[in-house]
């Protein structure tokens, strides 16, 4: 089955996720690796030029085999001494990885790199691209080869809880043990699905948002039953405001919001 | 349960930032050994991260400290069950006489398979040429190799100015990296379960017989020989090993009577088809400057008996090379 997470389960039972990059991300970061090859082999006939004035033919073969060498050779330096990155995959935070999670060897560098030759049929990466698109891990021929997945290393951002939250008292928050098991049970989906409805909660029309809040409110109510003067009165989008703080927001300095 | 996150990452924190710092320096020697004691300790502070790790994963506020403990996990946890050989420092001697003669010989029926589809090419040209000498340019689409032989060895020899005068090391060098490229070609068409590899062993063979025969029918043996052998008798073993490689992809991809996963068979023979692909490339370099600097010079610049021998010397060479270096002395009983 398609995905875009690899899921791997340590032996001691920890299991950690790595994002899957797409087709169109690696297409992109690929295009930036040929326009760094296209710039160092530029540079290359620059520096030939100089050599030209001592004998041409000598500057002749340099070139042929300086290019043959950045075309090939420039995928293989960058993955080995950058772990896995080149600079188009550093740009867009890619990384080949070994499948299994195991450490990236320098056979399995060559063997990827090497089988371009074949993914990049007929042009444009075509045999790759659709292997990738078809390949439930999203690698073309070389990956599968060479046992290789590229993940993506997302920057992750930080809520701009501010926008949503700020100066609003936080009656939940009269009652840190119970907040405290809030945040325990609320799984990071849920905490997520709250955060984003009230991002987005502009975007909605008025009857749909009524019912959504009122449906997230109940939803995190059977959560964690708070006494009733933490949440008499409080309106369900207030609520969910609430209960966002007390997830989002545990440091001390912001934990006293209200 | 953590009851105080904040507290939890302080206290926490020393233990990964102590177990990121060895993982930089495992990373940046592989060549390095850990003393046992740090072994122990690196083991310990994977373990604690890791409990670290499934203990914060279903806190909902900290999606950076998770990300951040499922990417030193995921680190550590390579360096820990990883079980194929660890890299060492890279000998180029050793590997020249030992690892890449005992890796082609390690494969040779792959090589065998490869050298029969090329002769079987070879068959098939010489055949084609020899029952129907107009299907030449169907078989061999070059123009320099469309030449009537006789006449091409006649300008050859009569020759007044050496015609690559002035271009030989630029020509040497397109040799060198476009029969590279071919070969690394003929190893990436293994992913098509050897189809492809198959296809271009044998169109090169279709090739090599072709000439052979028209050169052979036309009289001229003793300069086919002393132009071909000087840089073919590497250059066509070098090809061959390719094919050799790619061969070896495709049976690891078929996998044919064999229970082991796809993805182990793979692991298995990577290495052997990075090293054989190297030692293609450094039997190209050498082909491509006798095949610039001597196989193109005929008689009378250089008599074809010369030549000849230089072939048949390099030949000897290759296979005892090949078939020799790095195998392990019999012990007597």
């Amino acid at each position: 089955m398609k995905t875009s997470t690899l899921i791997i389960r340590t032996p001691e039972g920890i299991v950690f996720s790595q994002l899957l990059a797409g087709p169109v991300t690696r297409f992109i970061a690929c295009f930036i690796d040929q326009l760094c090859i296209h710039a160092a082999l530029t540079l290359l006939t620059m520096l030939l030029g100089l050599l030209m004035v001592l004998s041409i033919n000598l500057a002749a073969a340099f070139y042929v085999i300086g290019y043959f060498a950045v075309s090939i050779g420039y995928g293989i330096f960058f993955e080995w001494v950058w772990r896995g990155q080149t600079v188009g995959k550093r740009l867009l935070r890619l990384r080949v990885m070994d499948v299994e999670g195991m450490r990236l060897q320098f056979n399995q560098i060559v063997v990827r790199n090497l089988l371009r030759f074949v993914d990049s049929l007929p042009a444009f990466y075509f045999v790759g691209g659709v292997t990738c698109w078809l390949n439930s891990k999203n690698q073309r021929l070389g990956d599968i080869a060479a046992n290789t997945i590229v993940v993506r290393n997302p920057r992750v951002a930080e809520p701009d809880l501010d926008q949503v939250l700020a100066g609003k008292f936080n009656s939940l928050r009269q009652f840190p043990h119970l907040a405290a098991r809030l945040r325990q049970n609320v799984t990071p989906a849920e905490a997520d699905i709250a955060l984003q409805s009230l991002l987005r909660r502009e975007e909605f029309d008025p009857v749909s948002r009524v019912e959504l809040f009122g449906e997230l409110a109940a939803h995190f109510h059977a959560k964690v039953e708070f006494p009733a003067e933490a949440t008499d009165g409080v309106a369900d989008e207030q609520f969910l405001r609430n209960v966002v703080d007390v997830i989002y927001r545990t440091r001390p300095e912001t934990a006293a919001a209200g | 349960m953590i009851v105080n996150l904040q507290k939890f990452i302080a206290n926490e924190r020393p233990t990964w930032a102590e177990l990121e710092k060895m993982l930089g320096r495992l990373e940046a020697e592989p060549d390095g050994r850990l003393p046992l004691a740090q072994v122990q300790r690196f083991h310990q502070l994977y373990e604690r991260t890791a409990a670290d790790l499934a203990r914060i994963t279903t806190f909902s506020s900290e999606p950076e400290t998770r990300r951040f403990l499922e990417n030193l996990v995921a680190r550590a946890y390579g360096e820990i069950h990883e079980t194929r050989e660890k890299q060492r420092r890279f000998f180029p001697l050793q590997w020249f006489l030992k690892t890449w003669p005992q890796t082609f010989r390690k494969h040779i029926r792959a090589f065998y398979f490869s050298l029969a589809i090329t002769l079987a090419g070879c068959a098939f040209g010489g055949l084609a040429i020899a029952f129907d000498p107009d299907a030449k340019p169907v078989l061999m689409p070059f123009s320099h190799l469309l030449q009537d032989p006789a006449r091409r060895v006649a300008e050859e020899e009569n020759a007044t100015h050496d015609r690559l005068a002035g271009h030989k090391t630029s020509f040497s060098a397109e040799l060198m990296t476009h029969n590279t490229k071919v070969s690394i070609f003929t190893l990436a068409l293994g992913m098509t379960w050897g189809v492809g590899t198959i296809l271009m062993l044998f169109y090169n063979g279709v090739i090599l017989g072709a000439v052979a025969v028209d050169y052979i029918h036309a009289g001229e043996t003793k300069f086919l020989l002393g132009w071909l052998m000087p840089h073919g008798v590497v250059e066509i073993p070098a090809i061959l090993i390719a094919g050799q490689a790619g061969l070896i992809l495709a049976f690891a991809l078929i996998g044919r009577g064999r229970r082991t996963p796809l993805r182990t068979r793979l692991r298995e023979i990577s290495g052997d088809v990075s090293t054989l692909i190297c030692g293609v490339g450094l039997m190209l370099i050498w082909a491509g400057f006798i095949e610039a600097f001597l196989s193109q010079y005929h008689e009378p610049v250089i008599p074809y008996s010369v030549k000849i021998a230089f072939g048949g010397i390099e030949l000897v060479l290759l296979v005892l090379f090949l078939t020799k270096s790095g195998a392990k002395e019999k012990t007597s009983a």
